[in-house]
């Protein structure tokens, strides 16, 4: 039996292309030929890319749909450094560091799968740290906005719409990237206590946590096209 | 593909990633400088689009699963273009309802004074 079923994925391993689609979804057996753990991450992201682009589509809704002018972005988020008013500025720097943070975190994996622990998990504190950076600046980025007036239901510059949409979208963003840090720092730190090496020294573990950070600075880019630059 | 063996491959490829993305995040953040328009919704998609192409290809690793993996993550989000496009129809149509209902209406034709 077992021996049967040994074949019957080597068989079906061996076709290429819509053959390999055809016989992964269609033979009685395992469907994704990747450990469970990381076919779950995407099947969690997959569900987790509803819930964003439902938030960026209301938001596309709400901002089309009223006659009130839409409060100018590039002002909004403006900030006056060394003298200049900078547009955007804040967001722009917020972006180089997920990107910062998603090449740790690529690199991690790197040396996870090397077997390298100590390196591992200190480019996985990095990205840590570096998400715990972005979710600062988004702090200080509310706190401007708030004492600026903006509301969920109000704000001095324009249509009420975008405080909603505004708190809603980077406020959930941010929670990502929050439970992203909570989950990198747990991961790095059994890797560096070793206990990963009791299951044969398999870090498929630092993939998983990476595929989810990765989708966190995924969705930041859709933000930053669709909110920011709108 | 046998568990732990996992996705391996050289650290230079997510170097130039990584140097890439950095560019397109540059451009992508120079597009905030263009006039509004054509020209510059269209920069602002095709970056938006090649920083997610890359992110997911490479950093990710989709590139290198296998395609029942890929159609099954890449697959259902193509749904939502039709939710993007009834949410975009239902946009127009209650602005220019709320033009119609709340705001002033124009003196109708003749009976001015």
């Amino acid at each position: 039996m077992a021996h049967d079923g040994v074949t019957a994925t080597a068989e079906s391993q061996a076709a290429e292309g819509w053959g390999s689609f055809v016989n992964d979804w269609s033979a009685d057996k395992q469907t994704f030929q990747v450990p469970w753990g990381k076919a779950m991450m995407w099947i969690f992201l997959l569900s987790d890319t509803f819930i964003f682009s439902c938030f960026l589509t209301s938001y596309m809704n709400v901002r089309m749909s009223t006659p009130v002018a839409w409060p100018n972005p590039s002002e909004v988020f403006a900030l006056t450094l060394f003298g200049v008013s900078m547009p955007l500025i804040l967001i722009a720097i917020m972006t180089f560091v997920l990107i910062t943070s998603s090449g740790t975190m690529a690199m991690a994996v790197n040396f996870g799968y090397r077997g390298d622990r100590a390196k591992a998990a200190s480019l996985m504190l990095i990205t840590a740290a570096f998400g715990a950076v972005f979710v600062g600046m988004q702090a200080f980025e509310w706190t401007k906005l708030i004492e600026e007036g903006v509301r969920p239901w109000a704000n001095p510059m324009g249509a009420e719409q975008f405080g909603a949409s505004f708190f809603m979208i980077t406020g959930f963003h941010g929670l990502h990237v929050s439970a992203g840090v909570a989950y990198l720092v747990i991961v790095a730190l059994k890797v560096l206590r070793g206990d990963y090496e009791r299951g044969g020294g398999n870090y498929e573990i630092v993939e998983i946590a990476g595929l989810y950070w990765h989708f966190v600075d995924l969705v930041w880019v859709f933000i930053f096209a669709f909110f920011y630059l709108w | 593909m046998a568990q732990g063996e996992g996705q391996q491959h050289p650290l230079s490829i997510y170097f130039w990633i990584w140097g890439l993305l950095f560019l397109l995040s540059a451009f992508s953040y120079g597009t905030d400088f263009l006039p509004d328009g054509y020209i510059r919704w269209g920069l602002i998609l095709l970056f938006m689009f090649l920083k997610a192409g890359f992110i997911v290809a490479i950093f990710m690793h989709m590139a290198w699963e296998r395609i029942a993996l890929i159609y099954a993550i890449i697959g259902p989000p193509a749904v939502l273009l039709v939710l993007i496009g009834l949410m975009a129809v239902e946009g127009d149509y209650t602005e220019l309802t709320r033009l119609d209902f709340f705001t002033e209406p124009p003196a109708p034709v003749g009976l001015e004074h």
